[in-house]
């Protein structure tokens, strides 16, 4: 004859702790045999000594002008803005979502009017923040196709979200920040160091 | 009557009971196939669960013969894939049945999904059976994706981009999220290498074993029909249902012709229109992946538009995120959501078949919509149209326990 319960006289209440704690154990144990696997998907050490400092001179780059690098895999952005882009930067700020770019990512010098640390060039991060697609540049005289009122600015191909041009993101598009700004540094005049702060800032 | 057995028949029945004192072969096939009475009155709808079958052998069998000359590696993949295009003997051939197959899976999925809604196939007692669908449907879904990203195109690599970054609307971890998943701060090889792993190992043995627990849960439930009737309620003096038939020889029968149909369209795609106009394969991704040129028109295959499009049309990331997962999610719940008293739309009023077709063409346009370029217009109708989706799901909980039915039969009709 099976029987259904334990047969007589089993301590149960040892019976439950062995249990509870052997369990107890054993997910301790699987949690932790889990760590490596799991950490095994960060960036490699490889991965991360490709992520050095990137040099770029500037001497060729013309007013109106974008230059695409790479820096960490990410699509950097140096464009170089005449005096008269830089007041139109003050005259469509009632349509930014995020004008003083409190929201947005940026280093603390480049928080400023123009997003930047000299006025005249932008350093940005191109990955538009909805999605990650590199929204293109499209000056105030060649608005994007199907746009009527532009001002001049990035406008991503993905999902039509616009930035102005200080990467300053417009309201009523799926981009929710700014474009971010990495940390950069002029090493002279006419050369950026793209992957650093200036000396002295964090 | 019977004649003398030969010795070779005779021979055969020794080895089979030799086996079924081993391995209960004849009994399960009993269980499954010749002593499990299927309802007497399937029609079209259900041929979609063996396709379905079938697609899945189709494109085990194939991405087995394509892992024997694909390389998974940023740096090769590429290339690699037009070699067993232009290279590997027959390779076209098995790279466009997997290729095709894909959206030939989701063009059965969907259509076995919908029957559902036609059928209340999902409503008690199948409601497990409902969700094991679904969770294969997720699976597919992932193993979609994955694929996709394998042949290293330039919509390869910015839709991965673009799902990617779908993690990072999650506040505080989102970033951190996505470098985790990618293994690098980009979209790179380390980032191939897991998502070949998942899509050739982890996601298909997940899938197998959904489609047996699926097939396991119909088993014991029994297959729903276009009226809607429990079988088992009416049975004979032996027990079984008078309204069903054996599902072999029957049913096998039947769905064999469906395979034949299936495979005439299916072989038609694949000689004369493999990537059906950039439907299932798209132009831009006879480009090779290129971080630094984004693709003018980012758009998914057309089996995830309809989710995609809910993503476009809220202008904001978080809860775009939210509402395109919650899109998927919903499903999961069909099963309580129609209170109906009875199950199909054949006893249901006009009221649920208006509905359902609102809905389907809502999903329909809404996949349409999701691939198109996305001009403001574009954008109200896609936000029309998601309200509709999600509308139909909260009329149908509170409207089906109330709206007018007709009296259900007892026995099934022809």
């Amino acid at each position: 004859m099976p029987s259904d319960g334990p047969p007589e006289g089993v301590n149960k209440g040892r019976r439950r702790f062995l249990v509870a704690t052997t369990s107890a154990v054993g997910a301790v144990g699987a949690g932790t045999a889990a760590v490596p696997f799991i950490k095994s998907w960060n960036p490699s050490a490889k991965a991360q000594a490709v992520g050095a400092p990137v040099q770029v001179s500037l001497r060729d780059l013309e007013p109106g002008q974008l230059m695409k690098v790479q820096w960490r895999g990410q699509t950097i952005g140096i464009l170089r803005r005449s005096p008269e882009v830089l007041g139109d930067l003050l005259a469509v700020e009632g349509e930014l979502r995020d004008p003083d770019s409190s929201e947005s990512q940026q280093p603390g010098y480049a928080q400023n009017e123009t997003r930047a640390i000299k006025d005249e060039y932008l350093v940005v991060n191109m990955h538009c923040t909805h999605l990650g697609c590199v929204p293109a540049l499209n000056l105030k005289n060649n608005p994007p196709k199907g746009v009527d009122d532009w001002e001049g600015g990035f406008y991503c191909p993905c999902h039509k979200s616009r930035f102005d041009m200080a990467g300053r993101v417009y309201k009523g598009v799926p981009a929710p920040t700014n474009l971010t700004v990495p940390p950069y540094t002029f090493v002279d005049d006419d050369t950026v160091l793209i992957g650093v702060n200036p000396e002295g800032m964090a | 009557m019977a004649k003398p057995a030969s010795g070779f028949s005779r021979k055969m029945n020794d080895l089979g009971n030799w086996i079924d004192q081993r391995l209960p072969v004849s009994a399960f096939w009993k269980a499954v196939m010749t002593g499990y009475y299927a309802p007497k009155n399937f029609n079209f709808w259900y041929y979609m669960g063996s396709l379905a079958l079938l697609v899945l052998v189709m494109q085990i069998v194939t991405g087995i013969f394509l892992t024997m000359h694909y390389k998974p590696s940023a740096d090769e993949a590429f290339a690699s894939v037009e070699y067993i295009m232009r290279d590997v003997e027959w390779g076209w051939l098995i790279r466009y049945m997997h290729s095709t197959g894909a959206s030939f899976f989701f063009i059965v999925v969907y259509l076995h999904m919908f029957r559902s809604f036609l059928y209340g196939s999902h409503r008690a007692p199948r409601e497990l059976l409902w969700v094991f669908g679904m969770l294969i449907y997720v699976c597919l879904m992932a193993e979609a994706f994955f694929g996709y990203v394998l042949p290293w195109g330039q919509m390869s690599y910015w839709g991965a981009q673009v799902i990617i970054n779908l993690f990072g609307a999650i506040p505080a971890i989102g970033e951190p999220l996505t470098e985790w998943i990618r293994g690098d701060y980009y979209i790179s090889d380390a980032t191939l290498t897991r998502f070949f792993a998942f899509h050739v190992v982890a996601i298909p043995l997940l899938l197998l074993g959904l489609v047996l627990l699926h097939l396991v849960a119909l088993r014991e439930s029994g297959s729903n029909n276009p009226d809607g009737i429990e079988i088992k309620a009416n049975k004979d003096e032996e027990g079984k249902p008078v309204d069903g038939i054996p599902f072999h020889p029957y049913y096998t029968v039947k769905d064999i012709f469906g395979v034949a149909m299936f495979l005439l369209i299916f072989a038609f795609f694949i000689f004369f229109w493999p990537e059906a106009g950039g439907l299932f394969l798209e132009h831009d991704n006879f480009v090779p992946a290129d971080p630094l040129v984004t693709p003018e028109h980012i758009k998914p295959v057309w089996y995830f538009t309809p989710y995609y499009a809910i993503l476009k049309a809220v202008p904001d990331k978080l809860m775009g995120v939210i509402l395109m997962a919650l899109a998927v999610v919903i499903l999961f719940f069909v099963p309580w959501l129609d209170r109906s008293p009875v199950k199909s739309v054949r006893y249901k009023g006009w009221g649920y078949r208006i509905m359902l077709m609102v809905f389907a063409f809502a999903f329909i346009r809404l996949g349409m919509l999701g691939m198109a370029e996305g001009t403001p217009a574009q954008t109200w109708e896609m936000r029309v149209w998601t309200f509709v989706y999600f509308g139909f799901f909260v009329l149908l909980y509170f409207l089906s326990p109330k709206m007018k039915t007709r009296p259900v039969p007892e026995r099934l009709t022809h």
